[in-house]
């Protein structure tokens, strides 16, 4: 079970565009070694950790790594809120807008889609884990 | 959400330092000092909270806010949007 809390983790409050800086930001967001990959990894590890305190701690890194998902796509939504089509595409940004208009999405820098799967760590033991 | 709101800044700070206390009492639960910060911080917080939720609406939701106002909980800005 989890709850939403409607602050973010630390303020942000972006008034200068700038695509060039969303473009490489959103690899933060949705690529190889962004938030969200980590906070699947720590709460998807967390079942077969064999302590309590890894359990617990995975559980609270995982769930504080959903804030930080948080906090990049505030950044990336703010600095591109503003753009016109003509400066998207401009910024190499066209594509995104043909698929997913203003709205986030889970790329890397140069637009693939969330790489999850190669990051799986194995032997899925737990101290490559951790 | 604006933090320029005072109580919400405070409110913010307080979650902040919460949050890395929790991680840090997951790897050493028995240390006295950081148990001490982390009640403080935790009943400060709580009360920081209990008394924006009156004035302001709630900050969560699913019934685990002091104050359940459905109203403001949907038209309140939310924390992704840029303030003045």
């Amino acid at each position: 079970m989890w709850y939403y809390v409607k602050t973010l983790e630390y303020p942000i409050n972006l008034k200068c565009k700038d695509l060039n800086m969303a473009k490489y930001l959103i690899t933060q967001y949705g690529g190889p070694d962004g938030e969200l990959g980590a906070a699947l990894r720590y709460l998807d590890q967390r079942y077969t950790m064999p302590t309590g305190k890894s359990k617990a701690l995975l559980t609270d890194i995982g769930t504080e790594e959903m804030a930080h998902v948080e906090m990049i796509a505030t950044m990336v939504h703010q600095l591109m809120e503003n753009a016109t089509i003509d400066e998207l595409k401009k910024a190499g940004l066209g594509g995104n807008y043909a698929d997913h208009r203003k709205a986030l999405f889970y790329t890397d820098a140069t637009g693939n889609p969330c790489p999850l799967k190669l990051r799986h760590f194995k032997p899925a033991l737990p101290l490559v884990y951790l | 959400m604006c933090p320029c709101n005072d109580n919400l800044k405070n409110i913010m700070m307080y979650q902040f330092c919460a949050i890395d206390l929790n991680l840090y009492l997951d790897n050493f639960p028995e240390d006295k000092n950081a148990r001490e910060d982390y009640s403080k911080v935790s009943c400060k917080l709580t009360s920081l909270i209990h008394e924006y939720e009156k004035e302001h609406g709630p900050l969560t939701n699913f019934g685990s806010a002091f104050v359940e106002e459905p109203n403001i909980w949907v038209n309140q800005p939310w924390p992704w949007e840029n303030y003045e």
